[in-house]
């Protein structure tokens, strides 16, 4: 038996190499042994993006993007006459917001271990570039329930195109496919929200793991593992991720569906941050509704937008807010990865910079008053100036010696 | 492969030119799927003008007819309220509406056809967002807090609490950046409003 099975894989992997690929990304590939709580979320991302094409897939069979038609595919045959499909939606709604969470956990594990420096600066990078594909995935897949907070939400969104000087307004048309947004605008979005972006984001969370797996994992201590290799050439820091880390993972993955469940079980809603309440009632282009604030995960940037009192302003700095995040490998000139050998400072101006996040994703939840836009204008002017002062507090910091090995702390 | 007897330079000439050949092809390709997001056909004549009928709008009152799927605020205003919009333009941003869209034959105070003064046509959505203000003629709503015990009447954003007057100009200071924009519109007779058509050209 176990001979027909290797005579099999032998004839497969001289036309595929099924067995390398094997070898290479999972029983091969040497992680460090110090990895703790923070690396969970590459996995856990994986594992969310797999739960959003799933349920997505099923959604898709039930759900018409027909302006007359959506608010009821979704609240009516999906909620309430398809078996089950409240189940699917409740998973791809929690599921979205998971993605973020995750993400943004991500992201911040990056930070303070220096996991962007080189020669990971690539792998950044494409993150920043899956991140924005998932912000516009987030976007789009709103608009699709067509109620009150879908329509304008994306209608505030939509506005802002018109702030580019003298295009703005044709560009917005186009976009729209109409004058406003309508039946036009929610066909296209669908088609981009269920085919285009899910490819783009696929390929480009490919190229993630590639480009890792090229160069390596970086660890809580920001140590090279490849610089002490054994006799045979396999980092002494380093253990095969399959079994070990996959196994760590599905500990990971199994915490994570717990608080999944809950939330998909039990809190769906969230209170009425993952599905706000205003989308509960259709769509109407003739009545705003009183506040309209969007999902919590665009939060910190709308705050941005609204802290700048001019809109051309806004628009350019919430856009900013984004595209300075790709510059960060080489804003920050510290040779030191982690956070835990770099100053006290470093560590002071990180923890501020998470405040002020949080504070950005409050106010951006809230109706504006003089008091908010004077703490969101803080906030704001504390988010650029973390990453634009890099260059110049970057190079005072006064580091501790980095080990030669990993540690495990 | 042997690389003698190659013609370097003939080489790079021929992936160069077949490149911009392809690059052009793929350009023109891309013009079909580009354009198809233009508005359709349907589209377009959706956005045809709209009649609007007058006769039973009384002054100090606003109604709302849909225009290319916006509100369009149609208000009647008082003899006071004109009065007000000639003499307190010191709190506006725009007051002689420059920097905000109009037709030319609404460029004054009272942002109107000159015949027909009293009644103010303008898009019910705010230039900062585009939400939908609220009419407010006077301070007996539950918005009275945010608009001053010197409000003469005009339109409130709830969202973003820009304050307009009775003609749509935008208050100085306030998230909007400009006034509220006014269609092309004309008289039909008079009590009839064609909405998103000059006198001129209809």
């Amino acid at each position: 038996m176990g001979q027909k099975v290797d005579a099999l894989m032998g004839w497969v992997d001289d036309r595929f190499p099924l067995t390398k690929m094997w070898q290479e990304h999972l029983s091969e590939y040497y992680a460090p042994k110090n990895f703790n709580f923070w690396y969970f979320f590459g996995s856990l991302a994986l594992l969310v993006l797999v739960i959003q094409i799933v349920s997505g897939i099923f959604l898709a069979m039930f759900y018409k993007p027909d302006t007359a038609l959506a608010f009821q595919s979704v609240e009516m045959s999906i909620m309430r006459d398809v078996e089950w499909g409240w189940l699917i939606r409740y998973m791809h709604s929690t599921g979205a917001s998971a993605f973020f969470i995750v993400v943004y956990l991500h992201m911040f594990r990056g930070l303070i271990y220096g996991s962007y420096k080189q020669p990971r600066e690539l792998i950044w990078i494409l993150g920043v570039l899956i991140y924005l594909v998932l912000m516009a995935e987030g976007f789009m897949g709103y608009l699709l329930p067509w109620g009150q907070m879908s329509f304008w939400g994306a209608q505030v969104i939509l506005s802002l195109v018109g702030a580019i000087p003298f295009v703005g307004e044709d560009i917005g048309v186009w976009v729209r496919g109409d004058f406003v947004i309508g039946d036009a605008t929610l066909n296209r979005f669908f088609s981009l929200h269920i085919i285009a972006l899910p490819l783009v984001l696929l390929g480009l969370v490919v190229a993630h793991i590639i480009a890792l797996h090229e160069v390596g994992s970086n660890n809580p201590d920001g140590v090279e593992i490849k610089k002490n290799k054994d006799e045979n050439g396999i980092p002494k820091d380093g253990i095969p991720f399959h079994p070990y880390y996959s196994v760590k993972d599905i500990v990971g993955v199994i915490v994570f569906l717990m608080f999944f469940s809950i939330v998909v079980f039990f809190m769906p809603e969230m209170g009425g941050y993952f599905l706000e309440h205003a989308n509960f009632e259709p769509a109407d282009p003739l009545k705003t509704p009183e506040h309209i604030a969007p999902v919590w995960y665009f939060t910190p940037f709308y705050s941005v937008l609204r802290a700048v009192p001019d809109k051309l302003g806004g628009v350019i700095a919430m856009g900013g807010a984004i595209v300075v995040l790709f510059f960060l490998p080489w804003l920050d000139r510290n040779p030191v990865k982690s956070w835990r050998y770099r100053s006290r400072m470093f560590t002071v101006l990180v923890a501020l910079f998470v405040i002020s996040f949080v504070i950005l994703g409050y106010l951006g939840m809230k109706a504006p008053t003089d008091l908010f836009t004077w703490i969101a204008r803080v906030c704001t002017i504390y988010y650029f100036a973390f990453f634009l002062l890099m260059p110049f507090y970057t190079k005072m910091e006064k580091n501790k010696p980095v080990p030669e090995r990993v540690t495990m702390k | 492969m042997s690389a003698d007897g190659v013609d370097g330079n003939k080489r790079r000439f021929l992936v160069a030119a077949t490149s911009v050949v392809g690059a052009v092809g793929a350009g023109f390709v891309a013009v079909p799927f580009i354009k198809s997001w233009n508005p359709s056909a349907k589209a377009k004549a959706a956005g045809a003008a709209v009649l609007a009928d007058i006769s039973k709008l009384e002054e100090g009152q606003m109604i709302t007819v849909e225009w290319r799927g916006k509100p369009i605020f149609i208000v009647k205003r008082t003899d006071k309220n004109l009065t007000d919009l000639e003499s307190h333009t010191d709190y506006l941003a725009d007051p002689d509406s420059a920097d905000s869209i109009q037709p030319e034959y609404c460029k004054n105070p009272g942002r109107a056809i000159k015949d027909n003064a009293k009644v103010g046509v303008m898009e019910g959505v705010c230039t900062h967002l585009g939400c939908a203000p609220k009419h407010l003629p006077d301070l007996n709503n539950s918005f009275s807090g945010s608009l001053g015990d010197d409000w003469l009447g005009g339109f409130f954003c709830p969202c973003h609490g820009s304050k307009y007057d009775l003609s749509g100009r935008i208050y100085s200071g306030m998230p909007a950046p400009t006034n509220l924009p006014i269609p092309p519109y004309s008289y039909k007779s008079d009590t009839v409003i064609l909405i998103g058509e000059d006198g001129e050209t209809a």
